[in-house]
């Protein structure tokens, strides 16, 4: 380990006057929030996931798809980031050849609206958008239309429960709240609905109970794990669903999501996380999913550089 | 379209193999004695924390509070022998639940803060 230099302990005191900018990423007071694997986080940071490995539920034909992903976050701010993400998706209809390319580029603008650390609860609103023929429209699963998606992340920890409730307290709860605007009606006869999106990760954090609320004894690398379940919903608002009537014709569906049941290993410069990926809703496929993601802290890898604010350089 | 995600990997790979010398991480909270949630029955005379980063001695502190809130410690220092621990000196400890409240800021300059108890039975 280095010591700091005087010039850097400088910058660290004026950091720790500038509360806002020196949070680490994900930490609400005592919580550590990881990233998520299904859910958009509820914090801007200096990210990368390289890769996701998607191996998705079977469709309701049996054909297999798979995916691999790179997503990156940056901020700019300490208070707003950007986001992008690229993904190479394989499908193998049954019966038929594969066809594989590239999905769309998704990009997303958040700003943190407040981290309450007493309370262990953060927020964030965000602009995400798919963006129309940036990737293989017929082979790659890419959209032909851009799709706006206004969001509102959260995460809230449970350490401020009292203390008769001490091992609910590693209990934490992160969720997505959000609309997604197809800017095109249909696309090759299929119509592009509204629909109302909906994500929770409920984690259950050793980490914080180990360090923070009863020592147990837990040894690395049990004392970083976090398990959790995360639980995704898409409805939709139109074109194709009668709220009265339910499916109207063969795109109109009712609510459909994923529930994933997993665990995070969380370290100091990267996590590891898995989870199953057991679909339900009609329409959906059978089956179990699966999905593996490697995610890097940029912050903590390159803290002199591309790990800060784009600003603070 | 293809040749974007491919330089997307290979930046992202020369990132990882040339990452910094120096860099390092925010400071979790390894161990402390008394342990944490612990309950002792004689009194300590100091807390000492362990942390997973060596920390800013300047910029890196503590206190402990009784049970209404007063603080009862009298110092915190980062030991100057291993200087990943913060070292927080305590006055005479009756029974009682005493919470730890620390920031510290480790060599990256990310802060984290923490809290946690102890009792000291009677």
């Amino acid at each position: 380990m280095v010591r700091l230099t005087r010039g850097t302990a400088a910058l660290g005191g004026a950091l720790l006057l500038l509360s806002a900018g020196a949070h680490a990423h994900g930490f609400a007071g005592d919580r550590f929030f990881p990233a998520t694997l299904q859910t958009d986080d509820p914090f801007v940071a200096d990210e990368m996931s390289l890769p996701t490995l998607t191996k998705n539920p079977d469709d309701t034909t049996g054909g297999q798809s798979y995916s691999v992903e790179v997503d990156i976050a940056k901020r700019l701010t300490p208070d707003f980031g950007l986001t992008a993400a690229y993904s190479w998706n394989y499908f193998q209809p049954k019966g038929m050849p594969p066809v594989h390319g590239f999905g769309g580029l998704s990009t997303g603008a958040q700003y943190q609206l407040f981290i309450n650390d007493a309370h262990e609860f953060m927020g964030l609103v965000g602009l995400d958008v798919d963006w129309a023929h940036t990737g293989a429209v017929h082979q790659g699963g890419a959209d032909d239309h851009t799709t706006l998606s206004p969001t509102f992340d959260f995460g809230k920890g449970l350490g401020d429960l009292p203390d008769s409730l001490t091992w609910l307290k590693p209990l934490a709860v992160t969720g997505n709240l959000g609309f997604s605007f197809p800017t095109r009606v249909n696309s090759a006869g299929d119509l592009n609905q509204n629909t109302f999106n909906a994500g929770f990760a409920i984690e259950y954090s050793l980490e914080y109970l180990q360090h923070h609320v009863k020592d147990i004894g837990l040894g690395a690398p049990f004392d970083r794990l976090i398990p959790l379940v995360e639980i995704t919903s898409t409805t939709p608002l139109d074109r194709g669903f009668n709220r009265g009537a339910g499916l109207t014709n063969g795109t109109g569906r009712a609510t459909t999501g994923v529930v994933a049941p997993g665990v995070i290993w969380a370290g100091q410069y990267f996590q590891i996380g898995a989870e199953a990926i057991i679909p339900y809703g009609e329409g959906q496929g059978h089956g179990v999913g699966a999905l593996l993601q490697l995610h890097f802290f940029l912050d903590d890898l390159f803290p002199n550089s591309i790990g800060r604010p784009l600003l603070s350089w | 379209m293809i040749s974007r995600p491919i330089s997307a990997l290979i930046v992202g790979a020369a990132l990882w193999c040339g990452g910094e010398h120096n860099a390092a991480a925010h400071a979790f909270l390894d161990r402390a004695s008394p342990a944490v949630g612990s309950t002792v029955h004689t009194a300590p005379s100091e807390v000492r924390i362990q942390y997973s980063e060596q920390l800013e001695p300047a910029y890196s502190t503590a206190r402990v509070e009784d049970g209404s809130g007063a603080t009862v410690s009298t110092a915190a220092r980062v030991d100057d022998n291993e200087p990943s621990v913060l070292v927080v000196s305590l006055g005479a400890l009756k029974p009682g639940r005493y919470k730890v409240i620390w920031k510290v800021l480790s060599v990256d300059t990310h802060v984290t803060n923490g809290s946690f108890t102890f009792t000291v039975a009677p």
